[in-house]
């Protein structure tokens, strides 16, 4: 593997003053260094960490795991730095700031990491990266996700350059396994300066609530520099960065939640873009109508409902994992399974600014569709919107730009699309949201759809411009533009369906869906408009 | 019995039926439950237009197609596609929400009778069903209103004259009653003369709305002003009525019938004792509590009253009884009544189809001697609205699930909704009125308990976990109730079932099983060859289940279906199904059949479960990760002593501090209107008002903060 190849090894240095000074046998030694590496940082500051209310390092993993299933690799690695007295025994910890190895998740395979705060804060030596690479590299030749425990100070100063060495190979590492096996990060206490940098290129971040933080420089560098007060929390928080900032995709209330629900969100991933997505045993019959989708969409067109409302119903047993629940919320993202297969969920959110795309809902449509794409998954997209967000704020924010991931997304991806119209496809936003003309599988729409170039009264107001009579001319507009057929004479949806059988439908298509095979131009690799 | 025309055989087999004792039958093979046959020789109407809503509407329509006639439902803008509107043969919106805008819109109402072509119009019960003008109306245009003439409306409709007629009719009235009330003082005035307590309520109002209890001069001036608002927007008729108020009195109702050719039956009684805020929530019939003379005594009281206003049509005589059997009149509603299906079911007569036999001017098939009780039936209103607020505070949403208890045998559901459909604030709370019966009251009550636990309602909160109390509770079993008995049965509030030792251990049991089996299946990832050849299916789960403040450890041991239980140091076998999408779960605990419901689980290890009635939310979790929760720190909630919340979703009618304020304890902060009743919220402390997040006339959620307290 040309990644393998590439890696700096350096060559670990024997401490031949322990060696000599020791009248252990070499088993006794053994034991020992286990112990030690077991205790972390010791006692003291595994109580300084309960005390906290975080887990350790280890206890992390323990729990993430499936019972006996964590296999550690480089347990006896040390740090190799001298300065700074460092080299002295009590600065020498087995396996450094890091726990690393393979294990399983319900029974299936994943690589992880855990940051141990209790040793040097969890700083990243040369020793700890050169750790989380092994394992990442092993993840790749064997195609399993990594899963990233974040716990750290930032870079071993005392070892200068060499830990930002270190920094610079787990991104590349990062970049490389980047579509090839799923990467989650889980943000469990800070993690600030270049480290931040791993997380954001990780497939998912997921944060504590409370005791973790991500950010460029904490907020004693920002009131030098900006001269702004504000506080950690308030500045990388798990609140600002999965309601403000969109860094972070969910937060939970404490290590033992967040782990909990890491080991229930990784149930939905395959283990690499070799595998297809799982299918879980599933009790919920593949062809339950649902009676209370047809009373749904309200009847004003002006009339909000809740699209959670409609991924819910649908879906295995109203289980669905929410992306990004609190961030652009007028676009709904998450995982669910059909059958006991797992899906994407896109929505429209009219709930939320009548469900328009915007900046930031754009991005967060766009991003979760290519990881889909990437992993195999298939896409359930369910669209009412308005169309894009006018205004100053969109155009000089690049709404152009922005807007336009999510069309390329939709565009770009070969799995299964399988779309349902459920009211309003307006504009522009109609062929972004996986139309047939994005190359949708299987596009319906519900009685209640109108596709059109845009609403009623804004249609008549520029078509019969300056005439009289407006209020005919809007009916007549809605009569022949509010309702599925215009689309469904040229084929542009394949059906018009009855809401209560959308899982039905669904179900059978992803069935039939589950062999299709398209392939993209060859291309060194495309240019998303980023 | 007019059977004319009948073949000689029908005649016989109507006959049976009539006199036929209770048998038991399955409602899957006999959906109806009335034992009287309908005639189809006798002519009624061609369409029936049903000026009303929700599961009276349906109730009304299900008989019409039963005997052929044509139906009209109205309906307001948002409930276009409720369920009286798909099963109607025709439908018309009548207007806004509002019901003042809609099903109380008499000109559209009339339009819509004109434009139909409605020969006659059911009005079912509340909106118009008691109003003397929509009758005149009706008269003018020669439509037929299914009820009594527009004189028995009008002398029973005003409380005041209905007693005077009872007095007349020799029927016993209550004591202390008097007139018209105008002002706040008079009122207090009027109160005095009777003696405390009294009762407050409109005059042109039924059933318990708008109804006050007070028990010294402040507490009348509060009711006057409540009850008169109240009656205003209710009925468009301020007037009031003071009388003196019986002290743990019983309400018994007789059911009576009537034609318009004189003869009048009274189908025996509905005990209502059990109320909340003066509304009915339980009620059978027979009683437990009348013998055979006290009943004919109050049946014939009824009638006597039914023919001195030439009474036609169905109809109910309030009576309160006290606890030596004495009763008085308190009123007739001249409608049928929200509980008329307990009737039904132990006289085997549909009501609804006698109402219109009547109404067409037919004479009534029987006499009072053909009138049974067979066997018991208990009626119990579900209602949307959270029990464990003084016994029910509206609640609103979307019933995202809902599947009615109907598979069973002797289970009647009167609803008016379905999966989908919306509970808004707009109209009354009721999902349904669940009915059960069976030859004898145990039979019934046992059929009830089975009924409420296998009912799915989510996405409202609902009121099943107090109406299986209710129906459970040794004093209600025993008969010994009267209309004080939720306050004195829950002094501090409903709080929900309590669970004893035994029952606990079977709900930290049941959950413990199914969250190994979600586990378990978790670990089931079809033809994925990527799973380890060797997984670890681990013999014995050690875990821990925390119910409220306490943990329990368990342990769990599987062979197939059936999970072995350690908790507390006993054993407990949960055998089921376990299927994980299910809402019910029916499981067989230690050889007992239990119906819980799954309400949620999440990946956390916390599991809702519905077990006898109330919902239990615990949390599961591995030895280890209980072990490590230990470290996790407690996150201090939110303080509710210094903000006020709206416990339930509605308008702002007043708010009556501003910022600044200062308020006593108890003292009023705004009034929220909620399905047509006024609840004043008040503040719980001595504080200054901080800032006003409302204003009246706005529309406020369930949870909504409407003023800061500093």
């Amino acid at each position: 593997h040309p990644v393998v190849a590439a890696l700096p090894q350096s060559s670990s240095q024997r401490d031949c003053r322990w060696y000599s000074v020791s009248n252990l046998s070499v088993k006794e030694r053994i034991e020992k260094k286990r112990k030690a590496a077991l205790l972390g940082g010791g006692q003291k500051r595994i109580d300084a960490q309960h005390k906290k209310g975080k887990l350790t390092a280890r206890e992390r993993v323990e729990l993430l795991l499936d019972p006996e299933s964590f296999v550690e690799s480089d347990m006896f690695l040390e740090h190799r730095c001298s300065d700074f007295g460092m080299e002295q025994d009590k600065n020498k910890f087995p396996g450094d700031s890091v726990v690393t190895g393979r294990g399983r998740i319900n029974g299936r395979l994943v690589y992880v990491f855990s940051q141990d705060f209790t040793v040097f804060g969890g700083s990243l030596s040369g020793a700890h990266a050169q750790k989380i690479c092994k394992i990442m590299d092993q993840a790749m030749t064997v195609g399993a996700p990594v899963i990233g425990l974040n716990d750290s100070g930032g870079a071993r100063i005392q070892e200068g350059v060499e830990s930002l060495a270190g920094y610079a190979d787990i991104f590349l590492r990062n970049v490389l396994a980047s579509g090839v096996v799923p990467q989650i990060s889980l943000i469990m206490g800070p993690c600030a300066g270049g480290a931040v940098y791993s997380p954001a290129l990780t497939d998912f971040t997921f944060m504590v609530k409370d005791t973790s933080y991500l950010f460029i420089t904490g907020p004693d560098v920002v009131k030098s520099v900006t001269n702004e007060d504000v506080t950690q929390e308030e500045l990388g928080g798990a609140k600002t960065h999965t309601t403000v900032s969109g860094v972070a995709h969910r937060a939970f209330e404490n290590d033992v939640e967040a782990l909990l629900n890491l080991r229930e969100f990784f149930n939905f991933l395959p283990l690499s873009n070799q595998d297809p997505a799982p299918i879980r045993e599933c009790h919920d019959p593949n062809d339950r109508l649902v009676p209370a989708l047809d009373t749904i969409v309200p009847f004003e067109s002006t009339k909000a409902y809740d699209m959670l409302d409609i991924v819910h119903a649908i879906v295995d047993e109203r289980d669905f994992f929410e992306i990004m629940p609190n961030y652009a919320k007028n676009i709904v993202v998450g995982f669910a399974r059909m059958n006991g297969r797992t899906v994407g969920i896109v929505g429209n959110q009219p709930k939320v600014a009548s469900g328009c795309l915007d900046i930031n809902s754009s991005v967060k449509g766009a991003r979760f569709v290519r990881f889909c794409d990437a992993f195999n998954i298939p896409i359930i997209t369910f669209v009412d919107v308005p169309g894009f967000l006018p205004g100053t704020a969109q155009e000089y924010g690049g709404i152009i730009r922005h807007g336009a991931k999510l069309l390329y997304a939709f565009a770009e991806a070969t799995v299964p699309k399988i779309t349902v119209i459920t009211r309003k496809a307006y504009g522009g936003a109609y062929d972004v949201m996986s139309s047939k003309h994005l190359r949708g599988d299987v596009n319906y729409a519900w009685p209640t759809a109108e596709v059109a170039v845009m609403g009623a009264k804004g249609a008549v107001q520029i078509i019969f411009r300056g005439k009289e009579n407006q209020a005919e001319a809007e009916a007549e507009y809605v009569d022949k533009f509010a309702n599925p057929f215009p689309a469904a004479v040229r084929g542009f949806v394949d059906d018009i369906i009855e809401p209560s059988t959308t899982r039905k439908k669904i179900c059978r298509d992803l069935e039939v869906l589950a062999s299709k095979k398209q392939v993209n131009p060859w291309k060194k690799h495309a240019n998303i408009p980023l | 019995m007019a059977s004319h025309g009948l073949s000689p055989s029908l005649n016989r087999l109507l006959l049976a039926l009539k006199y036929a004792t209770f048998q038991p039958r399955c409602c899957a093979v006999h959906k109806a439950h009335y034992s009287t046959v309908y005639n189809g020789n006798e002519k009624t109407f061609d369409k029936i237009l049903i000026a009303n809503r929700g599961e009276i509407a349906c109730r009304v329509i299900k008989t019409c197609k039963k005997m052929g006639i044509q139906t009209v439902a109205v309906h307001s803008d948002v409930d276009s596609s409720a369920v009286h509107v798909k099963m109607a043969d025709e439908a018309v919106c009548v207007g806004p929400a509002p019901t003042s805008k809609s099903y109380l819109n008499m000109d559209a109402i009339m339009d819509a009778i004109r434009s139909t072509g409605a020969q006659a119009v059911h009005p079912g019960y509340g909106f118009l069903s008691e109003n003397k003008e929509f009758a005149k109306r009706l008269a003018a245009e020669g439509v037929t209103f299914i009820g009594p003439d527009t004189h028995a409306i009008q002398a029973m409709g005003d409380k005041i004259e209905s007693k005077l007629i009872a007095k007349a009719a020799k029927v016993n009235t209550i004591p202390g009653f008097d007139g018209v009330v105008k002002t706040a003082e008079e009122a207090v005035k009027i109160a005095q003369d009777i003696g405390y307590p009294v009762m407050i309520k409109a005059s042109a109002g039924g059933g318990g709305k708008g109804m006050r209890i007070a028990w010294n001069n402040e507490e009348t001036r509060e009711g006057f002003r409540f009850s008169s608002q109240e009656a205003a927007s209710s009925f468009g008729d301020d007037r009031l009525l003071i009388e003196k108020y019986i002290d743990n009195p019983r309400h018994i109702e007789i059911q009576v019938l009537a034609d318009k050719h004189g003869n009048a039956l009274w189908l025996n009684e509905r005990e209502c004792s059990i109320q909340r805020r003066n509304q009915k929530v339980v009620e059978e019939a027979p009683s437990t509590f009348l013998d055979p003379s006290t009943r004919r005594a109050m049946g014939e009281q009824a009638v006597q009253l039914a023919k001195a206003v030439q009474y036609s049509s169905a109809g109910t005589v309030e009576f309160l009884v006290d606890s030596k059997k004495n009763f008085y009149f308190l009123e007739m509603n001249t409608r049928l009544q929200v509980e008329h299906p307990i009737t039904e079911c132990i006289t085997g007569l549909d009501l609804v189809e006698q109402m219109i036999r009547v109404a067409k001017g037919y004479k009534l098939h029987h006499k009072q001697e053909d009138i049974p009780i067979n066997g018991w039936a208990i009626e119990s209103r579900v209602y949307a609205e959270d029990p464990y607020k003084s016994f029910g505070l509206p609640s609103i949403g979307r019933l995202s699930q809902y599947q009615e208890p109907v598979n069973l045998c002797n289970v009647r559901v009167d609803s008016g909704i379905q999966e989908g459909s919306d509970i808004s604030i707009y109209y009354d709370p009721m999902i349904s009125k669940l009915v059960t019966y069976g030859a004898t009251r145990a039979e019934a009550l046992s059929k009830m308990e089975d009924a409420l636990d296998n009912y799915v309602i989510r996405g409202v909160t609902h009121n099943i976990p107090l109406l299986r109390e209710i129906i459970t509770h040794p004093r209600f079993i025993s008969g010994d109730i009267s209309t004080n008995f939720l306050p004195e049965v829950y002094p501090d509030g409903f709080k929900g079932h309590q669970l004893e030792a035994s029952t606990r251990r079977e709900l930290l049991a049941s959950a413990a099983a199914l969250h190994v089996a979600s586990q378990l299946r978790s670990q089931r990832i079809l033809g994925n060859q990527r799973v380890s050849n060797s997984p670890v299916e681990c013999s014995c789960w050690e875990l821990v289940v925390k119910l409220g403040k306490e943990a329990h450890p368990v342990t769990v041991t599987r062979s197939g279906n059936t999970y072995t239980v350690e908790v507390d140091g006993e054993r407990v076998e949960v055998c089921g199904q376990w299927s994980l999408a299910s809402p019910l779960l029916p499981l067989t605990i230690n050889n007992t059949h239990r119906m819980l419901q799954s309400l949620s689980r999440d990946a956390s290890g916390e599991i809702v479960l519905q077990y006898l009635g109330t919902s239990f939310k615990v949390r599961v979790l591995s030895k280890l990760a209980a072990e490590l929760n230990s470290y996790m720190p407690e996150k201090v909630p939110e303080d509710t002593t210094s903000i006020l919340r709206s416990p339930m979703p509605g308008t702002v009618v007043a708010v009556s501090v501003k910022a600044g304020d200062t308020v006593a304890e108890g003292q009023e902060i705004c009034v929220i209107e909620a399905m047509k009743m006024q609840n004043s919220l008040t503040a719980v402390r001595q504080a200054k008002v901080k800032s006003v997040h409302c204003k009246a006339g706005e529309t406020v959620g369930e949870g909504d903060l409407l003023v800061e307290l500093e």
